[in-house]
């Protein structure tokens, strides 16, 4: 995984709230059984027509929004479907943020799986960034800084952001975790030796 | 000792060890995998040439991208036989047990480990699906997790998780005749929100979850992701062990007997606190169908498609204007009499042999209206076979019904089974999301009694109103046959 330190780029808005990761990726898109390629199908029945003709009104579409690195986007994004596809896509896309008042649960986990930075703001910093984006014309950037943990558009707007310790240092660091979980492989194994797995079930 | 809730009980018992940072490794007893959300992570065990720890804690079924047609005829899709045909290679390399097509336990994840007897109280089960929390029914821990967590699993048997907060969902009084679990799972998340419980996990509790049948306990578990939760958890009882008793992978013998005893143990002592509470008196909710693009934009059938003036915020007020554009629905237009075109009897929430036998009963002697297409997606072969022993087949195909084979079908349309855009559709499905069931497709989410009355009726209607007190309801056959029992091991061959 790429770690996460300090990244600076631009920001896109997508203010809606409740965004679905079946928007984020349609099912067509999850037959494959690689993980790489799925920036094309990001957000594609709002991107293209039924016809595949690009939607010009969708935000992402506009050319302002071309070469942007950071979404900024509405309450409880990414629920519903666990689909990992959602976090890949918008990573082969180009994001390496989401700014969001909150995130549904799995969608998190999956973004920090993958050196995405979920970063939780206050849901008047995110109105404020929203319109300090179309202020910009679209044009607009921002710094995220995961050590310090900030962001800042070295205009003004600057805030704090918290992430669990476990998470920042793995993205920090772009740590394997499963290559973290083997170093307790002796833990696990005692953990399986008190317990008869599978037989009775667990003592309550 | 402190008084500790069901949820930390097996939070407890399943911490390995709890990392410097502050999550805990959590031990996992069961891991359910499909098609769809594990290629990449077998992929990742492969580049890093490593093993799959416990692969006889690990299960594997065919469900999201199979066709639902006639299973002796070949995939028509290349693309969709490559993922099953991935599923079965990783398998047969990792030595994991599936059951594939030809099995006759194939069907939806959440819907044959309950019916194996492999879901059990007390356990961790994960699985890459967010539906996962169906089995939390039982008394399990169960949650839903992505591809990266799934090739965790696989590697370690273990999860690091932060612990989640609790939520107890209390609920007094007694359904109305006609109301059912998934009437009372939507009415709840139509009260608290689809990020009502973010970050928490369940437990639902009260006289009506404890009357209701293990189907109906699933149907409320499952769809707790659908109000944010990671899980749904009910207690186990008397209930729960008459269901798993003689089950394929329960206990048996002795060890049936220690399981119940420790079972028992499984509930919230008495002045657990919960950081969350929210209680509602079932007795007044009424069958609830949704008319937006999310499960939370949910009413009662007898009510209207809301006015925008109803909703506090700027945010809230977009999201129902894009919803009712979609849904091509105006403000004030009442639910009952609104024209379909599909109804889809299927999925991990309501496509067990209750949930068919709940919409037979309504179709007893009727026919689905000429205007309709309506399918039965049983959720499991089992639940078939079961079905056919009772005759709901012949009822169902004599209404109108097409009658498939088990998978997830139209519930997310990656198979052939989608809407076509414009249509309207009564699902007992759990998302309405835009596009989920075909792009351009409107779901309207409800019971399967609903679904069915839809059917017959072309439009959407309050079953309420149909004189079912005449009808018995449907009961199992007295010579149901017994569950295919299979061979640890033995999955796709028996
Ligand atoms: S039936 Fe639907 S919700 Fe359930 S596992 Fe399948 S796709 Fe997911």
């Amino acid at each position: 995984m790429e770690p996460f330190v300090r990244h600076s780029g631009k920001a896109v808005a997508l203010p809606r709230d409740n965004v679905d990761t079946d928007q984020i990726i349609p099912k067509q898109f999850l037959k494959g059984v690689e993980r790489t390629g799925l920036g094309p199908a990001l957000f594609y029945d709002w991107r293209y027509g039924p016809d595949g003709t690009p939607n010009p009104d969708f935000e992402l579409n506009r050319s302002s929004a071309q070469g942007a690195s950071i979404l900024i986007t509405g309450a409880n994004f990414g629920c519903g479907s666990s689909r990992e596809h959602a976090a890949w896509a918008l990573e082969d896309a180009g994001f390496r943020a989401i700014l969001a008042p909150s995130f549904a649960d799995i969608f998190f986990a999956n973004c920090c799986q993958n050196g995405l930075l979920p970063v939780r703001l206050l849901p008047q910093e995110i109105d404020e960034l929203f319109r300090r984006v179309q202020a910009a014309g679209g044009d607009y950037a921002l710094t995220i800084d995961l050590e310090a943990q900030g962001v800042e558009d070295g205009h003004g707007f600057r805030t704090q952001f918290g992430i669990d310790s476990y998470r920042r240092e793995m993205l920090l660091r772009g740590l394997d975790e499963i290559g973290r979980t083997l170093l307790e492989e002796s833990r696990i194994a005692a953990f399986e030796r008190r317990r008869a797995i599978g037989t009775a079930g667990p003592v309550a | 000792m402190t008084p500790r809730t069901l949820f930390e009980k097996v939070w407890d018992a399943h911490s390995v060890h709890r990392l410097p940072e502050g999550p805990v490794l959590l031990y996992v007893d069961l891991h359910l995998v499909h098609e769809v959300t594990s290629p990449q992570a077998f992929g990742g065990l492969r580049r890093a040439t490593r093993r799959v720890r416990r692969p006889d804690l690990t299960l594997a079924t065919v469900d999201h991208n199979v066709p639902t047609g006639d299973r002796a005829l070949p995939i028509d899709d290349p693309v969709s036989a490559r993922q099953l045909d991935a599923l079965s290679a990783n398998a047969g390399e990792f030595g994991i047990e599936l059951f594939d097509l030809r099995s006759p336990n194939q069907g939806i994840v959440h819907v044959i480990g309950p019916e194996l007897g492999a879901t059990q109280p007390g356990m961790v089960i994960v699985c890459g699906d967010s539906h996962t929390s169906t089995h939390g029914a039982f008394g399990a821990l169960a949650f839903g997790i992505g591809t990266s967590e799934v090739e965790h699993v696989l590697a370690t048997q273990c999860l690091v998780m932060s612990q989640p907060r609790t939520f107890e969902a209390h609920f007094t009084g007694r359904l109305a005749p006609g109301v059912t679990a998934k009437d009372l799972i939507l009415g709840f998340i139509g009260r608290i929100g689809t990020a009502g419980a973010t970050g928490h996990v369940i437990e639902y509790t009260g006289d009506v979850i404890r009357a209701f049948s293990m189907e109906e306990r699933m149907t409320v578990c499952n769809m707790s992701i659908e109000a944010g939760a990671r899980a749904g958890m009910i207690a186990p009882d008397e209930t729960t062990f008459t269901y798993l008793a003689g089950r394929p992978r329960a206990p048996a013998g002795a060890a049936w007997t220690r399981a119940v005893e420790t079972w028992r143990q499984l509930r919230s002592d008495p002045g657990a606190v919960y950081d969350t509470r929210v209680s509602i008196d079932a007795s007044t909710l009424a069958p609830q169908v949704t008319w937006g693009t999310s499960p939370g934009m949910v009413t009662d059938v007898s009510g209207r498609v809301p006015d925008l003036a109803q909703f506090q915020t700027d945010a809230e007020r977009s999201a129902v204007r894009r919803a009712l554009a979609y849904m091509d629905l105006a403000p004030g237009t009442p639910l009952a009499g609104l024209r379909i075109d599909r109804v889809f009897l299927g999925s991990c929430t309501n496509a067990r042999i209750e949930d068919l036998r709940a919409a037979a009963r309504v179709l007893r002697g009727k026919r689905v209206a000429p205007t309709v297409h309506a399918m039965v997606v049983p959720g499991s072969q089992q639940v078939k076979v079961q079905a056919e022993h009772e005759g709901l087949d012949r009822l169902f195909r004599e209404a109108g019904f097409e009658w498939r084979n088990a998978g997830c079908s139209m519930c997310l349309g990656m198979n052939a089974d989608i809407l076509r855009s414009g249509e309207r559709c009564a699902s007992t499905s759990n998302r309405n999301f835009e596009g989920r069931q075909g792009r351009g497709g409107r779901t309207h989410l409800m019971s399967p009694a609903m679904a069915a009355a839809a059917a017959v009726a072309g439009c959407i209607v309050d079953v309420r109103e149909w004189d079912l007190a005449a009808v018995p309801p449907l009961e199992p056959h007295p010579l149901a046959p017994p569950l295919h029992v299979v061979e640890r091991g033995k999955g796709g061959e028996v």
